[in-house]
């Protein structure tokens, strides 16, 4: 059910969201998204282009992301706005483990018109992966 | 390293502004929805259950807030289509990426999109190209503003040379 406006206040913390991406997961996102671009699934071409080996979609990461905040708004629908910079790649390295990715995020601004801007943080390797990454939520009045 | 960098071209600023045609409809199923939904890990009941979606307020089920991504990608089809523009989507890295929803995508609608290059400029040996993909319905309300930047790898001398 979605979350009430009226109990949201500005600083709440929303509850963190820790996911682990595989080659696997790489494959599975390329195919239901349909970004079969080989940097994603092909060390080769990666390195070629000057990566460090396969990367994560940037969209795969922004997807985790914004689950944080559906998740805790309570439908997916009440992500009106969403926006990222892919500020570092996510490499996943292929032995089996894959790598590891920590979602946090906290409301930032409680607006009058019914909606409240969050502020999401997202790590891998103990690094940011993501810049300015924020989401506009339209929550029930 | 050199078949790479050594057949890029850095990308023509003069395509700022043009827009393509619209992409043919696509059309928003449940099992899409639902594949997409598995791929991103989210089991929640209003993407996969059309009760639990009308439950909640839809019309059917709704797909989550980056599956705009998949029609967004269709649409770059065009440009990495046009030979003019030269873009290579091998050397291709996503730089930023937002979504402005006018209304859930959800199961049953026709969605067709409009491709338009906002902004093209080099910065360390790189261009960027920001696109904005106009995603509406068949009755070409508005659903879904999707824009993107894209960072096309080494297109300049400083990078061809290395």
């Amino acid at each position: 059910m979605l979350r009430a406006h009226a109990e949201v206040a500005e600083g709440d913390e929303l509850p963190p969201l820790h996911a682990t991406v595989t080659r696997t997961d790489l494959v599975r996102y390329a195919g239901a998204s349909g970004d079969f671009n080989p940097i994603h699934w092909n060390e080769r071409v990666a390195r070629e282009v000057g990566l460090p080996g396969v990367i994560a979609h940037g969209m795969l990461t922004m997807a985790m992301a914004t689950r944080l905040v559906t998740a805790w708004a309570g439908d997916p629908a009440a992500v009106v706005e969403c926006g990222v910079r892919f500020t570092r790649p996510v490499v996943v390295p292929d032995e089996g483990v894959g790598a590891e990715l920590e979602i946090t995020g906290s409301v930032t601004q409680r607006r009058d018109d019914g909606t409240v801007a969050v502020a999401i943080t997202a790590r891998s390797a103990g690094q940011t992966v993501l810049g300015r990454a924020t989401a506009t939520v339209a929550l029930r009045c | 390293m050199c078949r790479v960098a050594c057949t890029a071209v850095p990308l023509d600023s003069s395509f700022i502004g043009r827009s393509y045609p619209p992409t043919a409809a696509y059309s928003v199923g449940r099992e899409k929805i639902r594949e997409f939904a598995d791929a991103i890990g989210d089991d929640d009941p209003v993407l996969r259950d059309a009760d639990a979606a009308r439950a909640a307020g839809h019309r059917d089920v709704i797909a989550p807030p980056t599956f705009a991504i998949v029609v967004s990608l269709r649409s770059w089809q065009t440009l990495l289509d046009d030979p003019e523009l030269g873009l290579d989507y091998s050397r291709v890295v996503h730089r930023e990426q937002s979504f402005t929803h006018h209304r859930p995508i959800r199961a049953g609608d026709e969605l067709v999109t409009t491709v338009h290059v906002d902004d093209i400029r080099s910065a360390a040996g790189n261009d960027f190209l920001t696109v904005r993909s106009e995603v509406a319905d068949a009755s070409g309300e508005p659903v879904t503003t999707a824009r993107s930047t894209l960072v096309a790898r080494g297109t300049s001398d400083q990078q061809g040379s290395a």
